[in-house]
């Protein structure tokens, strides 16, 4: 990157190691963190409307929508998530292919499904194969992104559930005593009071959320972890800047990028609650009520 | 081959008995069912050892995180800060360099050669940290239920004449087990969820000697096919699941068993991820 680096092996000490953190790899390192935070902006959000569209279709009158969202948050329990993450990254890549191919590929009563492959005609390929290695990258992370935002919708279709279960009956009933009509209850006196109830669980999931962003490893997409064990690596007299084994030191920088994530996070989160009870008629609003007075 | 003849090649394969080569061509779904479950050995290995010795620091944890010395008190609650705020994955992969760097040719301690290479196994080095682990999250739970013991049970020890370890033996820690119980049933259904997570991070593994993960992994990449052996490894674990609820809610019902039927406290499973 700088002039002063054009020959690393000549350079020694602080510069050396300016010149080794400042190395192209080092930015596609640095880069990468944004590859996570990047993830959860998007995830989140995305999650939560999964979420919220899940505990809603779990709450329907029509009994096959209501199965149907109930199915979608009991889906997720008893298994490990990492067993979801492996299979819908597979199972979408086939799913986006297997529709590409009934639409683009001549037609022929051959099944994609062929015995030990899965093979579609070289135009169904999803990114085709001229696509340049951005577009690859960037297609392994929108499968991931959504990947995340189902399995981790079901969690918060768990929470926000709960949270519209807790809205206390008398509330919903004057809401209807009123004369207002389902949608009406629903927009005007559920959604505002359940965010409370939502919040500690929504919270713990966030926090969950972090720690499971360095799956993306396993999805195949290069991030943090990709580049800590690309970068760490010992590294012999043919590299620019050879190093034994650093690994560690670069799994230690993680470490304390997620332990800062985390801290930073609940700090935040404690914070919001505290807003969130301001005059709500709880224990910790009652507290804060105390407080003042 | 029939499904029995499966069953005795490959039903212990997870831990090196039968058969070695593992099936190449012609997969059928008793050779799926037979070595994802004898992968799940190591699951249950991890996840019950683990468990059990996790159990005693957990216990030790919680009470330092109670104590009044910061000297006591501010490490436990490093400790727990440590595992609770950094991911399992990046976790294992830490303790994973950091054990490749111990010397290759041992340890030289008081004369004795203590060998290191062991440390660097699955078996080993991943049980580590998973007990580590789950005695951070447990420490946590413990802590919690032991503030929120009722003041009154604590009186009426004191009015009975029970003090310091007698105290704590007789009341306190018991209702501390009560109150966590619930929560601590959650963690060890994680902690078995949790130990999918030992092979697909850092530690690698031997001769194909893989947990239930690593083979259904292995027929999906090999039949590109994904519906049949994730569905296989998410009904083992389900049943994994029902077990490990069943041991822990015939303790809990063991603890709850001097109160009154409707002040009992329930286990409710809640959903959680990857820590």
């Amino acid at each position: 990157m700088f002039e002063a680096c054009a020959d690393p092996k000549a350079i020694e000490g602080l510069q050396w190691a300016l010149c080794y953190l400042t190395s192209g790899k080092h930015l596609d390192f640095y880069w990468s963190f944004m590859t996570v935070l990047g993830l959860l902006a998007i995830t989140a959000p995305s999650a939560l409307a999964m979420g919220f569209l899940g505990a809603t279709a779990a709450r329907s009158q029509i009994a096959p929508v209501s199965w149907a969202g109930k199915a979608y948050i009991w889906m997720v329990r008893g298994v490990p998530d990492i067993i979801f993450f492996l299979f819908f990254v597979i199972a979408l890549d086939q799913l986006i292919e297997y529709l590409k191919f009934l639409a683009v590929c001549p037609a022929t009563d051959v099944s994609p499904w062929q015995g030990l492959e899965f093979r579609v005609c070289p135009e169904a390929k999803v990114p085709s194969a001229r696509a340049s290695g951005f577009v690859h990258q960037l297609y392994g992370f929108g499968l991931a992104v959504v990947t995340f935002a189902i399995v981790f919708g079901a969690f918060t279709a768990n929470v926000i559930y709960g949270a519209m279960q807790a809205v206390p009956r008398a509330q919903l009933e004057t809401a209807e005593a009123y004369g207002m009509s389902r949608g009406q209850v629903f927009r005007r006196v559920l959604i505002p009071q359940m965010w409370v109830y939502a919040l500690p669980g929504l919270g713990n999931l966030w926090m969950i959320l972090i720690k499971a962003t360095p799956l993306l490893f396993l999805l195949g997409v290069k991030d943090i972890v990709y580049y800590a064990r690309e970068l760490g690596g010992s590294k012999t007299q043919a590299y620019e800047y050879p190093h034994g084994d650093w690994r560690l030191y670069y799994f230690l920088v993680l470490l304390v990028f997620y332990l800062a994530f985390t801290r930073v996070s609940e700090l935040g989160l404690a914070r919001l609650t505290r807003r969130l009870s301001h005059g709500q008629a709880t224990a910790a609003g009652e507290a804060l009520r105390k407080a003042a007075a | 081959m029939t499904c029995w003849e499966t069953v005795q090649a490959y039903g212990l394969r997870a831990i090196g008995i039968g058969e070695n080569l593992l099936p190449k061509t012609d997969f059928t779904l008793c050779q799926q069912f037979t070595l994802i479950g004898s992968g799940l050995i190591w699951n249950v290995y991890f996840g019950a050892v683990a468990l059990i010795c996790g159990f005693f620091l957990a216990n030790a944890v919680a009470l330092a995180k109670a104590a009044r010395s910061p000297l006591i008190r501010k490490p436990a609650d490093w400790f727990v800060f440590l595992f609770r705020g950094s991911p399992l994955f990046i976790q294992f992969f830490l303790a994973y360099e950091a054990l490749v760097m111990l010397p290759k040719a041992g340890i030289d301690i008081f004369g004795i050669q203590v060998s290191t290479a062991w440390t660097t196994k699955a078996w080993a080095g991943a049980l580590f940290v998973l007990f580590l682990n789950t005695a951070a999250y447990s420490a946590e739970i413990f802590h919690g239920a032991l503030k929120s013991i009722p003041k009154g049970d604590l009186e009426a020890a004191e009015a009975y004449g029970l003090t310091g370890w007698q105290k704590f033996r007789r009341i306190e820690w018991p209702t501390m087990l009560r109150l966590g119980w619930p929560g601590y049933t959650n963690e060890a259904i994680f902690l078995f969820h949790a130990t999918t997570l030992v092979f697909a991070s850092a530690f690698p593994v031997l001769g194909q000697r893989g947990d239930a993960l690593y083979y259904a992994s292995y027929f999906a990449d090999k039949t590109f096919n994904p519906f049949i052996p994730y569905p296989i490894v998410g009904f083992y674990f389900i049943l994994l699941t029902l077990a490990v609820t069943t041991v822990y809610g015939m303790a809990n019902r063991r603890l709850n068993r001097h109160l009154p039927s409707n002040q009992r406290q329930k286990i409710r499973l809640r959903p959680n991820l990857i820590r």
